[in-house]
């Protein structure tokens, strides 16, 4: 017993991971039919940012309230990922909407230079560059509309960058002068450290739960049941899933598809750094960390079937048990006295590198009988 | 939209993207006053990819050495004074990339030598290139040994100077001792090969090796891991850990948090973690845990002082030092002794008069031997709070190096020696 | 119109004569490295063109092709290993000594034989592709999924490949420049330019291939399936076969380019069929121009001696660059280079800059024939 609600919780930390990181994929996938490839350099510069935020957190003013550095860092990687995430959606993804193969590709383009911007770029100036921003693209929303709509709307619009702008290089010198760690660029992977009080272990049942992976558990939860909440009660959640179902006559009916669109983006690239911060709290955060989930996040979305969360959860947490299973041998544990051959077997697909050969074998074997996934959409479609 | 509003929106990201890199470039290398000519040497270690992290230490290390070398008046050889100068390629953390720059810099360049290569899988694509061009690679890093060539100098440790004295220091006089072994390691050669070793040498002092498991390169999901381990070393243990970079920060965040800690009686012992990884991952997670190398920063002597010190200088404050720079910069030295013996740049003579040159490096005296590896001298050490090592135990003097290990079955009885054209890269002894 | 025939045909006997003389005269005019260098992105060319066929012409985008290329490549190197260790104790390669391996393990036995290494470069990783191709469009996988499902492939041939040290020698590869072939070292100069020769042989015989194959009424199937799959099946096609045929065309192609990539760079590892390789193929035929056979090729060897150039200059920037390509390609020259030059984008350009094409007759006869201008 004890032996099974190890393993299942050890699946379910795995798979968790895996879920907060698919979990944007899976929204802009679902919602837009849009392949986001530098969804793992997304994730990347929301586990930046726990650092940045960490290290902030370290000056003498804001010491005292350091054990709460997670819970900012959570929405600073969220705001973030979400504005480049916007930004990308406006520069390049937006003129390829309906060429998945063609977004498929330049969205690869945007994650090398993304990886190489961390390395190339002093992590301040990165920061700086961000902030500028955010407070150009926010700027204008928050300024009434009768002020801006005005005859001096250029120089309104010229005066609120510039003071974006502003703000960013000072941000940027700033930080750089006062901590000097990211003061310079460098290639050299960075690292979080959780604070205390989410180090160790809680022993129940014989059994010892790590701290960080219960606190990636509760924030992978948090996130699936508020995108939930968000796409079936608010006004802006339902237009959403009425742009992805009708766009042109969502269109007609008054939903502004362009924001919609930007939403949607902003959203599943915000998620994308909440999944970053998750990340950065189990490993070391450097340029590459992105590249090492995608692609499961990739067989998350397709075991789990298009634009369905439920799909999205149960694939996770299956590939996240079987990993568990076949990847730390418990087959064996569970059933010691296996037959030879059999066992053998088991022993052969108990490292690593070979559950994954055998889980995406499985996967394969899967879509044989459900090419869709787990929850194909229904309806009748014609093939595009 | 407009096509050329298009082209325009592509080319600004081109022209962008170019021009953030290209104020990274630096001065090339501090300039020899009173030198007659110029001679170009090669370094090849990986400026971008995966092992650029580590990579780039050693090129930081190497070109230290060189512009240290050309401010006291460079290379002497046969009556003429040769500033050094350096061209760096890019291995790019790949293979086959490594062998591409490896031709390069011997057919197009012409360089006498080349310093270079990290892991043991881009030396094994370098290896088959200088032997069959007959050119020369000093190769810094320690590593798993059973290799002999020709045209490799190795100044990194082999396992009877770095893993065998550990092993030996785990079983017999850790607070561990006695206990059961688990190998942990990633998916490459270094990890297989030395744990191969370990395991021998294990069952030879009597104790047990209870499993061991690999970590795929890339992959930084240990929890299958951790959770073998606790199965397999219910009542604490010893850890061999092998992993590579930045997968020992999520072996050590997480090993932590499972308690598998010192204060529970489970002891780490890694063969890649230097003060350069114990600032990454953070001493908080290692204190306590061993390493052993052939430099320690916490050497307190002379030349190790001022390795450190010229090292904080040249790059800046918050830097450190480890075993593999401190490789690095032997090599650095040893080959322009060499150059220096044998009065000429051609390969045949340096090759002969390297053997048995003497270096008073940081670590201490140093020889190159007959079989192309260094006399060294191993530490263990235990790492404290301050991400420095406590050093328990050092050898008496330099450990003459086996290139052939003793333990592995395949190799046990057979030795190299390339000054006597009878034994050559394997001889049964 | 006779005389602008004869011209034509006259300027093709040029230039094909000009390309077999730089063929034959390259190895006496370049220096070895650079040599060498040309030698492999020749062979790159070859897997270049696979990706063309299923991505350019069929409209697959398969993001594995890494897979293929490394099979073939891991073939060629097999039996070069085993060639040349006849005289080593066991009578095998030496790596296996390192894992206290005494016996070959059973699949490198049919590699002793040349014929067998010789069809098994391109006919194994077409007989994968093809399963694989099968098994994905049996059930009308396609578009993203296909993408999504080859790299997931390629993942875990990585993951095997990497892992298996005591049968392929793992992460490190195997070496072949030290390896013998016909009584010669296969790393010396000699060996090196008949490699060199034969793979501008095959890169040409491929592309003629290449062009057989799409002029034909199987390249408007696949032309078809690329723009309309419903249409061609309800027409009476059978668009699964045809994908399947074209992708197993590619993987073998992709087999025979990473065997000659292999023996001209010395080693063949896992390293090729890590994700942003497979990736850079179709980079390259997208630069070129897809659904251009000569774009693939250009495409392959211009940005790989970029590459190289790029990278011996400013290591840190070939990646913005790269990236820069991609959004720039997909972004501005959906057709690439060769596909905007042929589809008059140069006179286009020019026409918008404000120079007016040169008309021959009544500017509103001119008007009716003009060639569309594709957005």
């Amino acid at each position: 017993m004890q032996l099974i609600l190890e393993s299942l919780f050890n699946g379910v930390a795995i798979g968790s991971v895996l879920l907060i990181a698919a979990l944007g994929l899976a929204i802009v996938f679902g919602l837009m039919g849009v392949i986001n490839l530098a969804h793992g350099e997304l994730m990347m510069l929301g586990a930046y940012s726990t650092y940045i935020t960490q290290l902030i957190f370290k000056l003498p003013i804001l010491m005292p309230f350091y054990n709460a550095y997670v819970i900012v860092a959570i929405a600073v990687a969220f705001l973030v990922s979400g504005v480049v995430g916007i930004l990308l959606e406006r520069s390049v993804i937006r003129r390829l909407y309906g060429n998945p193969l063609e977004t498929l590709l330049a969205t690869w383009g945007v994650s090398l230079i993304l990886q190489q911007f961390v390395r190339s770029v002093p992590l301040a100036y990165g920061a700086g560059l961000i902030i500028a921003l955010l407070l150009g693209l926010l700027l204008p929303i928050v300024l009434s509309k009768e002020f801006i709509s005005n005859r001096y709307d250029r120089f309104i619009k010229l005066g609120s960058w510039s003071i974006a702008t502003l703000i960013g290089v000072l941000t940027a010198s700033g930080l750089s002068s006062s901590i000097s760690k990211i003061g310079r660029a460098s290639a050299r992977n960075v690292d979080v450290t959780a604070p205390s009080w989410m180090r160790g272990g809680i022993d129940l049942w014989g059994i010892t739960f790590p701290v960080t992976r219960l606190v990636i558990i509760v924030i992978t939860l948090i996130s699936v049941l508020s995108v939930t909440w968000f796409l079936n009660r608010s006004v802006w959640g339902i237009r959403i899933r009425a742009v992805t179902q009708n766009r042109s006559m969502s269109d007609c009916l008054g939903i502004s598809t362009e924001t919609v669109d930007i939403l949607t983006f902003g959203i599943g690239s915000g998620l994308a750094g909440v999944a970053g911060v998750a990340v950065s709290l189990l490993g070391s955060v450097g340029p590459n960390v992105g590249g090492s989930y995608i692609v499961g996040c990739f067989m998350v979305v397709v075991l789990g079937g298009v634009g369905n969360l439920i799909g999205t959860v149960i694939a996770s947490f299956s590939i996240g048990i079987l990993t568990d299973l076949i990847g730390a041998g418990r087959l064996l544990t569970i059933w010691p006295d296996m037959p030879g051959p059999l066992a053998s077997t088991v022993d052969f697909f108990a490292t690593t590198s070979m559950a994954r050969v055998l889980i995406f074998a499985l996967i394969v074997i899967f879509l044989q009988f459900r090419p869709a996934g787990l929850f194909p959409q229904k309806g009748r479609m014609v093939e595009a | 939209m407009s096509l050329t509003k298009r082209l325009f929106l592509g080319l600004t990201s081109v022209v962008l993207g170019s021009s953030i890199t290209a104020c990274g470039g630096g001065n090339q290398s501090v300039g020899c006053t009173d030198c007659d000519d110029q001679i170009t040497v090669g370094i090849l270690h990986s400026l971008s990819g995966t092992m650029a992290i580590s990579e780039s230490t050693l090129v930081d290390t190497e070109k230290m050495a060189i512009e240290e070398i050309n401010a006291a008046g460079g290379v002497e050889v046969g009556g003429k004074r040769y500033e050094i100068k350096y061209i760096v390629e890019d291995g790019a953390s790949d293979w086959p990339t490594f062998a591409e720059k490896s031709k390069k810099l011997i057919d197009q360049d012409k360089v006498p030598v080349v310093f270079g290569g990290w892991t043991s899988a881009s030396r094994k694509a370098m290896l088959p290139v200088y032997e069959s061009k007959d050119a020369f690679l000093y190769y810094p890093i320690q590593y798993e040994a059973q290799e002999c060539s020709n045209n490799i100098f190795y100044t990194g440790a082999t396992p009877n100077q770095q893993s065998e004295p550990a092993t030996e220091f785990m079983f017999k006089r850790s607070p561990a001792a006695g206990k059961p072994f688990f190998l942990v390691g990633s998916d490459y050669v270094f990890p297989r090969t030395s744990n191969t070793i370990t395991k021998e040498q294990v069952k030879s002092l009597g104790g047990t090796v209870v499993g061991e498991d690999y970590l795929p390169l890339g992959n930084t999901e240990v929890a299958p891991i951790i959770a073998k381990i606790k199965k397999a070393l219910p009542n604490g243990g010893v850890i061999i850990n092998t992993l590579n970079g930045d997968q020992n920060v999520a072996f050590f965040k997480q090993i932590q948090d499972v308690g598998i800690t010192p204060k529970n009686g489970y002891y780490v012992m890694s063969y890649s973690i230097a003060e350069e990884e114990i600032s990454t991952i953070g001493p908080e997670f290692l204190a306590g845990h061993y390493g052993a190398w052939n430099y320690m920063m916490s050497i307190n002597t002379p030349q190790s002082r001022k390795f450190a010190r010229s090292f904080k200088n040249r790059w800046g404050n918050d830097r450190v030092v480890a075993d593999p720079q401190e490789s690095a910069y032997n090599m650095v030295y040893l080959w322009k002794a060499a150059v220096e013996k044998a009065g000429t740049f051609d390969d045949n003579a340096v090759r002969e008069a390297l053997v048995g040159v003497k270096f008073n490096a940081p670590q201490g005296p140093v020889q190159v031997m007959p079989n192309h590896h260094l006399s060294q001298t191993v530490r263990i050490g235990q790492i404290t709070s301050n991400g420095q090592f406590k050093i328990l135990e050092s050898t008496d003097g330099p450990v003459l190096p086996q290139a052939w290990n003793q333990f592995a079955p395949s190799s046990k009885g057979f030795a190299c020696d390339w000054t006597d054209s009878r034994k050559g890269e394997k001889y049964r002894l | 119109m006779k005389k602008s025939r004869q011209l034509k045909g006259w300027l093709l006997v040029l230039i094909w004569s000009a390309i077999i003389a730089a063929i034959i005269a390259a190895p006496s005019v370049l220096p070895v490295f650079r040599l060498n260098l040309l030698g492999r992105y020749l062979s790159l060319a070859i897997v270049a063109l696979g990706v063309d066929l299923i991505w350019g012409f069929a409209g697959l985008l398969s993001l594995g092709q890494g897979i293929f290329f490394a099979l073939g490549g891991y073939c060629a190197a097999m039996y070069l290993q085993l060639n040349s260790s006849a005289n080593l104790p066991n009578g095998i390669p030496e790596f296996f000594s390192l894992y206290g391996i005494q016996k070959l393990p059973f699949f490198w036995e049919p590699f002793k034989s040349p014929l067998f290494a010789l069809i098994a470069i391109w006919l194994i990783p077409a007989i994968v592709a093809g399963l694989l191709g099968f098994l994905v469009f049996r059930n009308r996988i396609k578009g993203v999924y296909f993408s999504i499902l080859t790299q997931a492939a390629l993942l875990v041939f990585f993951n095997f490949f990497n892992g298996q040290q005591k049968l392929i020698n793992g992460t490190n590869g195997l070496k072949t420049d030290v390896t013998q072939l016909l009584g010669q070292m296969v790393g010396s100069d000699l060996v090196q330019r008949w490699f060199f020769w034969l793979t501008a042989v095959l890169v040409l015989l491929t592309w003629l291939f290449a062009r057989w194959i799409v002029r034909d009424r199987f390249g408007n199937i696949l032309i078809g399936i690329r723009d309309d799959e419903p249409r061609v099946r309800f027409t009476g096609y059978n668009p699964t076969l045809f994908k399947t045929i074209v992708f197993s065309i590619a993987g073998g192609l992709a087999g025979i380019s990473g065997a000659l990539y292999t023996v001209q760079s010395g080693i063949v590892s896992p390293q090729f069929m890590t994700v942003p390789f497979s990736i850079e193929m179709v980079i390259w035929v997208a630069v070129g121009g897809r659904g251009t056979l000569l774009g693939a090729i250009l495409g392959a060897v211009t940005i790989n001696y970029a590459k190289s150039l790029v990278s011996e200059a400013l290591p840190a920037s070939w990646m913005f660059i790269q990236g820069g390509l991609f959004i720039l390609v997909v972004t501005a020259l959906p057709e690439g280079v060769l596909g905007w030059v042929q589809s008059d984008g140069p006179r286009n350009l020019l026409t918008r800059l404000g120079i007016p094409r040169p008309l021959s007759t009544y500017p509103s006869l001119e008007a009716d024939g003009d060639k569309e201008v594709k957005p």
